[in-house]
């Protein structure tokens, strides 16, 4: 009944035999060393992960947001840095130009995108404006059939590794007759003149993650890289938010699963006072709890994932994905305390995972929505005049 | 080219394995089992040769003997590519040894040829299980064909099979033409993960389930009562003994040195 199919259950262990033979065994060097580990991207790319969703024609399996839900599970339980490379790459990189692109668009960008070679960015973030990216004040003009864009962008996840091949960047493009900022998205290719990678940031945790600052000075694209509708750029990308919610929520789900698979490993072999710490109800219960948000945020995501499969309204997926996402996130902040917690003094250390995903946790409660604007959405969506 | 891949299903050995009390044999029903990782191997070696052969229409049929839940080595062999398989299920066969796994092997591969003829059979180096390396040999002489195990590096030029084998002491290239019984090793590829695609494709292939009188063998001539060896006992091993913990009073090296001498590995 409350089970996904055997299909979906197939894939979670394929996808797992893979995380654990070629992500699992580097994941602590690359978070010392704040590395980028294309090749194992590629090879990500290779098994179809980044295509789960996208049409054959782009040679995507055309497979349902559930299976991509089990992947970023599934690669967020060994690793959330490569988890959120994932889940970036496809709700920030592909889904915007597979949703709003022109034909010739999608031609030229999503081949190498679905098939993993590639990667691109979402640009909404900036210096002075998160949660109210309305705020924007990148812009661009339309001169002489090109976009030229400046402005700046921030914490952009995925937009400077060796195999970024595009940005897509909200900017103002005028004002709409009420003196709204006109807000649309634009197409920068890695490369261009004026756009400058900056160096990445000294993050707390997603250390092998790509996030990187972005300025814009005088850059020239074509006025064919406008995506989607002229002044539409907000409405469009909130449009693909709701997805980029339950997908982050699926995140959670495998840091919780492994604060879980970790802990009660652990209290079986560690003694104290001469029997293993599993048997002292301190103990055995902190584990029981994680053992309930595993389920819980694993029950509310792919709740949220099987309404969109299902096609069902749009109002109830909204809700539902952001009660996965403040739910499953703000357990796996929880989770990752009590995990280290549980491994005492080694908890602390970084050769044990779970001080790594002590570190990893807490951006899931700010990316994609924080928990203060999922709690908002929650609240309108029950009818409440919250601000 | 059309290859044979024989795949066998063994239990899974990160789980628990056990024996049967009855009759000694492996309980392949009451445990986890998967696809022989060794045969991964193979399926993955007759992927790449057909996909290799560019334009060429052939195909990949898997073929195993094993229980009811042996279909699963099959499934997941379809999931990485393969094309169809053959699953040789009879209450007949439990117990059988070798000699009579590799007569109904042979039976169905002659029973898959009358189809349409093969080129190659593909087999591990060796189950993960039994681990007895002798099925693919018997399995070449039962066909007729020539056989060239322990494969490490393979490429196939027309109906030329060149095939590195690494000894101990030395590497040998050997060439041989179809038709061909080979195995591989696990030196010999990097095996596919099965992809969502791979997966959901797999649901479609065809799969056919061959009994003792569909291959026209006896089942005097398979099971147990056949079988050229008897296991007459078998019990677990006992679990490992705490080890030996050396304080350090001052003198440790020394009594480390002393246990390793008396256990000879210095
Ligand atoms: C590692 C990382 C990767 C990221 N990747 C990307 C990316 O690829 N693309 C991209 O565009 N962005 C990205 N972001 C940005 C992320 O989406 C924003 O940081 C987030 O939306 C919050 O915006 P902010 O940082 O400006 O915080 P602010 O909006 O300044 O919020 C500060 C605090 O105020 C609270 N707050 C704000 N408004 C309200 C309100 N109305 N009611 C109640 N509380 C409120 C917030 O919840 C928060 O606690 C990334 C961030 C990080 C850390
Ligand atoms: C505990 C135990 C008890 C046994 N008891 C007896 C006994 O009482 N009497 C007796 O004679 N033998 C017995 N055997 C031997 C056992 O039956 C053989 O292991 C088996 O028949 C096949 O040999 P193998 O698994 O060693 O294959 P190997 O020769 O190691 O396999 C090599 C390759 O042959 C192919 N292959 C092997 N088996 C199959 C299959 N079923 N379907 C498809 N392909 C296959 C695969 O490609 C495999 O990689 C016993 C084995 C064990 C482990």
């Amino acid at each position: 009944m409350f089970e996904l199919s055997r299909e979906h259950e197939e894939f979670r262990r394929s996808v797992r035999d893979f995380a654990e033979a070629e992500i699992a065994p580097h994941s602590e060097a690359w978070d010392r060393d704040h590395h980028f580990p294309v090749d194992v991207v590629q090879q990500m790319g290779k098994l179809g992960l980044f295509g789960l969703t996208a049409p054959e024609e782009y040679g995507g399996a055309d497979g349902d947001f559930t299976g991509l839900c089990v992947a970023i599970e599934e690669i967020g339980r060994v690793d959330q840095s490569m988890g959120v490379t994932l889940e970036a790459g496809v709700g920030l990189g592909i889904n915007p130009i597979l949703t709003f692109g022109t034909d010739e668009q999608k031609q030229t960008w999503l081949p190498d995108l679905v098939s993993g070679q590639r990667l691109a960015g979402f640009g909404l973030t900036e210096p002075g404006s998160g949660s109210d990216a309305g705020a924007t004040r990148t812009k661009a003009v339309l001169v002489d059939g090109e976009w030229v864009v400046d402005g700046a962008k921030q914490f952009i996840t995925n937009s400077g590794s060796d195999i970024t091949s595009c940005v897509t960047v909200t900017a103002r493009t005028g004002q709409s007759a009420d003196g709204k900022a006109e807000i649309s998205t634009i197409v920068v290719p890695s490369g261009t003149p004026g756009f400058t990678v900056e160096p990445a940031y000294r993050k707390l945790g997603w250390h092998a993650s790509d996030t990187h600052p972005l300025t814009f000075e005088d850059v020239h694209v074509p006025e064919g890289n406008l995506l989607g509708e002229r002044g539409r750029g907000l409405a469009q990308f909130l449009a693909t938010l709701d997805d980029g919610r339950v997908a982050i929520a699926a995140l959670a789900v495998g840091c919780i699963q492994a604060c879980l698979d970790l802990s009660v490993k652990y209290s079986l072999e560690r003694t104290t006072f001469g029997v293993p710490i599993g048997r002292k109800q301190g103990v055995a219960f902190q584990i029981s709890d994680l053992a309930v948000m595993a389920e819980t945020a694993r029950l509310l995501t792919y709740k949220a994932a099987a309404i969109k499969d299902a096609g069902r309204s749009v109002q109830e997926f909204k809700q539902a994905a952001a009660i996965a996402k403040l739910y499953s996130t703000e357990s796996a902040v929880t989770a990752t305390r009590i995990a280290t917690q549980v491994f005492g003094g080694y908890g602390f250390m970084e050769e044990y995972p779970v001080a790594r995903l002590y570190r990893d946790a807490k951006v899931l409660e700010i990316g994609e929505g924080t928990s203060e604007v999922q709690r908002m959405l929650i609240a309108r969506g029950l009818g409440l005049p919250v601000e | 080219m059309n290859i044979v891949v024989c795949v066998k299903y063994v239990p899974d050995a990160t789980g628990d394995r056990r024996f049967n009390d009855a009759d000694h044999t492996v309980d392949r029903v009451g445990v986890d089992g998967l696809l022989s990782e060794l045969d991964e191997y193979a399926v993955e070696e007759a992927l790449k040769i057909v996909e290799a052969s560019d334009g060429s229409e052939g195909e990949v049929t898997v073929l195993t003997v094993g229980p009811e839940q042996a279909a699963d080595a099959i499934r997941k062999s379809l999931q990485m590519g393969a094309h169809k398989g053959v699953h040789v299920l009879d209450d007949a066969i439990h117990g059988s040894d070798a000699a009579a796994t590799s007569l109904l092997l042979a039976e169905a591969i002659k029973k898959v040829g009358a189809e349409s003829a093969w080129d190659l059979v593909i087999c591990g180096m060796a189950s993960t299980d039994g681990s007895m390396s002798v099925v693919p040999a018997m399995l070449a002489e039962r066909l007729g064909v020539a056989q060239v195990t322990f494969g490490s590096e393979i490429s196939v030029t027309g109906d030329m099979v060149s095939i590195r084998r690494d000894g101990d002491t030395a590497t040998e290239t050997v060439e041989a033409s179809t038709p061909l019984v080979l195995s591989v090793t696990d030196q010999s590829n990097e095996p596919r993960y099965p992809s969502f695609k791979g997966i959901m494709a797999a649901k479609k292939k065809p799969v056919e389930t061959w009994s003792l009188a569909d291959l026209g063998v006896p089942a005097e001539q398979v099971g147990l009562a056949a079988a050229w060896t008897k296991v007459d006992a078998s019990a677990a091993r006992p679990p490992r003994e705490a080890g030996t913990i050396v304080t350090d009073e001052g003198d440790g090296a020394a009594r480390l040195v002393e246990f390793l001498a008396g256990q000879k590995f210095i």
